[in-house]
């Protein structure tokens, strides 16, 4: 049933990349429990602007979980209070009322701050531009039921495929490790049979662009996996290390 | 009548594409290095194109507002995409789907075009899965399909609920191939503000980079503009909350006619309003219409009850159940066309039968699905829906029937292009939702992902090189030239008239206030007097905004509501065209229903005799109506009929 709280809202205030950052403190009154945080966000801002201030920046889209724009770091966690979801899909009926909700930016060295809680990802960009697909070109390619892939191939592969690039997994890691990103983009091309050609290849150069950008490496602690919104698995990163072991031994 | 020319090629309708393709010019190797083209926007349109452009070697220009170009609102598309393969063995054929199409669309749309994009959906198909989409398989290890509304074949093909990002994802690793390789310049975070044109031709855009608030020149022997639609006109839609239609705007303001710009669809799935703090409509994928029944209470009483919270759904007798929509069309039953369940809905909401608090919501209910096909089958189709509707909802799917409500969802109307996708402006291109061309007043489900890759991957490379092989003499032209200050000027003067104003009231409240205007008299339902009301108060909210926005910060540096108020300026324009389109379309026609012009069994009823053209409007002014051209539609092939799915 819905309800109304009033919260206490600690967010993370920069003007630019250089600038330094603070924690401001915002009271927001009487937000619908079937509101989703960002929502609440918008009524915080709304609020802000009557007062002839700033509002405060965060990046968002499509506002349904599948763009992987949002990226609110929000009482310590990733996507915030709730599993398996995107700061958009977030609702206020998970905090209580009274409650002080503290909000951040990702925080990772190849993640730097534009403004506020906005923070550049073009990295990620990067690490798909060097390897991040498989070698076809427009037109002159085979029948779509050439190839047959089986049923439980196709779904492993798309399991993999499910990662939205919004870098909870860098943000939740203690090493600010883009290995399960990297992982699961080499994965979905290594279980298909379209992809396996240049599989080595791409894992070699996948992870050798990502720490060229500064991502730290994996010490297995799993943290990215449990705020993934999408459920990718760390089996993704047993099956990178075997693709770029393979390249190294073949070398 | 008009002087609209849409170069149709000749011969018979299924020759034309290959007749096209083997007459035009092309531009050789050498020569394609020394021709720029501006690619703006990458959805599944501009990401096709940029990347098919890219390796034929072109050198090409990519912008997008977003952070990333995966992040193009192409990615939320659920459902799935048609192809005429055939591979169920059900009868289906590229003249199928193509009049499964242009009936779909209510006999608005032009055949040629729409024969060329039957004709290259099944290269699409072979194209993502050599991407490595992972479409959904049979155990057999063959690609798998489903149905989708307005029609009787099964050719949509699907990789879970989740086909645009899939599709999305693979022209994107096609374009940063092309990043790679140095062919494509990604330019992200940029805002499109103006167009330039110098001596007729499109040469070049202004852009405002949103990190930076600087304003940017680019040249370009060619642009195509892939933007997406204008469905945020309406506030509320199941839009990205950043697409906007300002690029197709301001092409329009520097004279490109805007075609069909009423043709709105209004998808019948989707989760219901809640209240006033609501930002965005999230959809509720069509495919959904395969297994799940639509209905509500037979009995108003029944319908008071639940919406007090008195009553359950559940406990609901079947025979008190009205499922409406196999009711009134038994042949078609829950896979109606989209504009069709949409006002079906609408009717019995405005009846009394409507559900949820507010009275309007109907019932999607996925009860005799999981009783015949068990809850795991479910869950494989439509898992990842159900998860979504239960976060919002905070109620089971699986036990309980999802409630929904028709929402603004994607426009047919867009820029006017000719059979080459260029527009009337020489040099300059239209693609994907962007551009008018394929879906008439009505777009069938899972055709939009079809029509972007069409023309990315398949028709734009080709067409636009028709243009560019005369183009081998131009040299790359310097940004000082006059063309290019002035409309940097012109730009800079829009932005610190927008920053100066320095009123009350927010961008959101006025937008918001915009969208409550086209929902209420632009929306489902439109009648003359309805809709001239709205264009007085679309005009009095026009002023309002220009005397009394408020945009604190700074002109430099990042500044959000500046980039919002830029597009709501436009957005105000927009909702005026649509209603001005609306009001001189005295006929209805896909989603377009005009309360005047219906059936006695309240079907929308088309008016072939006075209306079959695209109406293509041409700005003149600030101060000025616009004025309307017609491009008169040629049926040489199909008879037109009116549109039944009983």
């Amino acid at each position: 049933m819905e309800s109304f709280l009033n919260l206490t809202i600690k967010v993370w205030h920069q003007k630019g990349p250089t600038e330094k950052g603070r924690f401001e403190s915002y009271k927001v009154e009487h937000i619908s429990t079937d509101s989703s945080f960002l929502e609440m966000m918008d009524i915080l801002n709304e609020k802000l602007i009557k007062e002839n201030k700033e509002p405060i920046a965060f990046d968002h889209d499509c506002r349904e979980g599948i763009c992987g724009m949002c990226s609110l770091y929000i009482n310590g966690r990733p996507h915030g209070p709730d599993d398996d979801i995107t700061t958009c899909q977030l609702y206020m009926r998970k905090f209580k009322d009274g409650e002080t909700i503290t909000v951040e930016p990702w925080r990772a060295a190849a993640f730097p701050v534009i403004k506020d809680l906005i923070v550049d990802r073009t990295a990620f960009d990067k690490i798909i531009a060097a390897g991040g697909y498989i070698s076809v070109g427009t037109g002159g390619v085979p029948d779509g039921n050439n190839i047959a892939i089986p049923k439980d191939i196709a779904e492993q592969a798309m399991d993999s495929a499910a990662c939205i690039g919004c870098g909870a997994c860098v943000a939740a890691c203690k090493n600010s490790s883009a290995m399960l990103f990297v992982s699961a983009k080499v994965s979905q091309l290594a279980l298909l049979p379209q992809g396996k050609a240049e599989s080595k290849r791409r894992a070699k150069n996948m992870v050798k662009k990502m720490e060229e950008l500064g991502f730290g490496g994996c010490t297995n602690t799993r943290a990215c996996e449990v705020e993934c919104p999408k459920n990718i698995s760390v089996s993704n990163i047993a099956r990178l290390n075997r693709e770029f072991l393979k390249s190294e031994f073949s070398e | 009548m008009s002087n609209i020319n849409s170069k149709i090629p000749e011969g018979p309708l299924a020759q034309k594409w290959t007749y096209y393709k083997e007459h035009q010019k092309i531009v050789a190797p050498a020569n394609k290095r020394k021709l720029d083209i501006i690619v703006v926007g990458t959805g599944l349109a501009g990401a096709s194109a940029a990347a098919s452009l890219g390796q034929m070697g072109f050198n090409v220009k990519s912008f997008c507002i977003q952070d990333s170009p995966r992040r193009a609102h192409s990615i939320a598309a659920q459902g799935g995409i048609n192809a005429a393969k055939n591979y169920q063995n059900d009868g289906d054929s590229v003249y199928r789907l193509f009049i499964d199409t242009i009936k779909g669309g209510d006999y608005r749309s032009r055949e040629a075009n729409v024969y060329r994009l039957a004709e290259v959906s099944n290269n699409i198909i072979d194209q993502c899965v050599a991407q490595g989409v992972p479409f959904a398989r049979e155990y057999g290890g063959v690609l798998a399909n489903r149905s989708f509304g307005g029609v009787q074949v099964s050719r949509t093909f699907y990789a879970r609920g989740q086909t645009g990002q899939q599709l999305l994802l693979g022209a994107y690793q096609a374009m940063m191939r092309q990043v790679h390789e140095g062919t494509v310049t990604l330019h992200t975070r940029s805002e499109i503000v103006d167009i330039v044109i110098i001596d007729g031709k499109a040469r070049g855009v202004i852009t405002r980079n949103i990190v930076t608030g600087k304003l940017e020149r680019h040249f370009a022997h060619a642009v195509v503009l892939a933007t997406g639609g204008y469905g945020n006109t309406f506030f509320l839609s199941t839009n990205a909350m950043g697409s906007n239609g300002s690029a197709i705007i301001r092409a329009y303001q520097k004279g490109a006619y805007f075609a069909n710009p009423c043709f709105i669809q209004i998808h019948p799935t989707c989760i219901p309003v809640h209240g006033d703090f609501q930002s965005k409509l999230t959809l509720m994928s069509e495919s959904l219409r395969n297994d799940g029944r639509i209905w509500v209470p037979k009995k108003k009483e029944d319908a008071e009850a639940i919406r007090a919270g008195k009553l359950k759904p559940t406990e609901i007798a079947e025979e008190d159940r009205d499922y409406y929509l196999e009711r009134r069309y038994p042949a078609f039953g829950n896979l109606v066309p989209r504009d069709v369940a949409s006002r079906a809905g609408k009717e019995r909401c405005d009846a009394g039968y409507g559900v949820n608090t507010t009275g309007r919501a109907v019932f999607l209910d996925f009860k005799e699905a999981i009783e015949r096909l068990g809850k795991k089958t479910i869950t494989e189709r439509y898992g990842n829906l159900f998860q979504m509707y239960q976060k919002i909802e905070n109620d089971n799917p699986y036990e309980t029937p999802m409630m929904i409500y028709p929402a603004i969802h994607y426009v047919m109307g867009g820029l006017w292009v000719d059979y080459e996708l260029q527009t009337n402006i020489p040099g300059l291109y239209c693609c994907g939702e962007a551009n008018f061309s394929d879906h008439g007043a009505n777009r069938l489900g899972a055709s939009a992902l079809m029509q972007g890759l069409a023309d990315g991957y398949f028709v734009l490379p080709y067409t636009i090189q028709n243009y560019l092989a005369g183009e081998i003499r131009t040299d790359r032209m310097s940004t000082d030239l006059p063309e290019f200050e002035e409309a940097e000027k012109n730009s800079q003067l829009r932005f610190e008239k927008l920053k100066n104003i320095n009123g009350k009231r927010s961008v959101d409240s006025i937008h918001k206030e915009l969208g409550n205007i086209m929902w209420e008299h632009v929306g489902m339902g439109r009648t003359k007097k309805g809709l001239e009301e709205g264009i007085k108060m679309i005009v009095a909210l026009k002023k309002e905004f220009w005397s009394n926005v408020r945009i604190p910060g700074d002109m430099e540096g990042m500044n959000v509501e500046l980039d919002k108020a830029s597009r709501l300026a436009d957005f105000l324009e927009m909702g005026e065209l649509i209603a001005r389109d609306a009001l001189s379309r005295n006929e209805s026609c896909g989603g377009h229903f005009r309360e005047e012009s219906q059936t006695a069994d309240g079907e929308a009823l088309r008016d072939d005799k006075n209306f079959a053209y695209v109406s293509c409007w041409k700005y003149q002014g600030e101060n000025a109506d616009p004025e309307l051209n017609k491009e008169e539609l040629n049926y040489e092939n199909v008879k037109m009929v009116q549109r039944n799915y009983k």
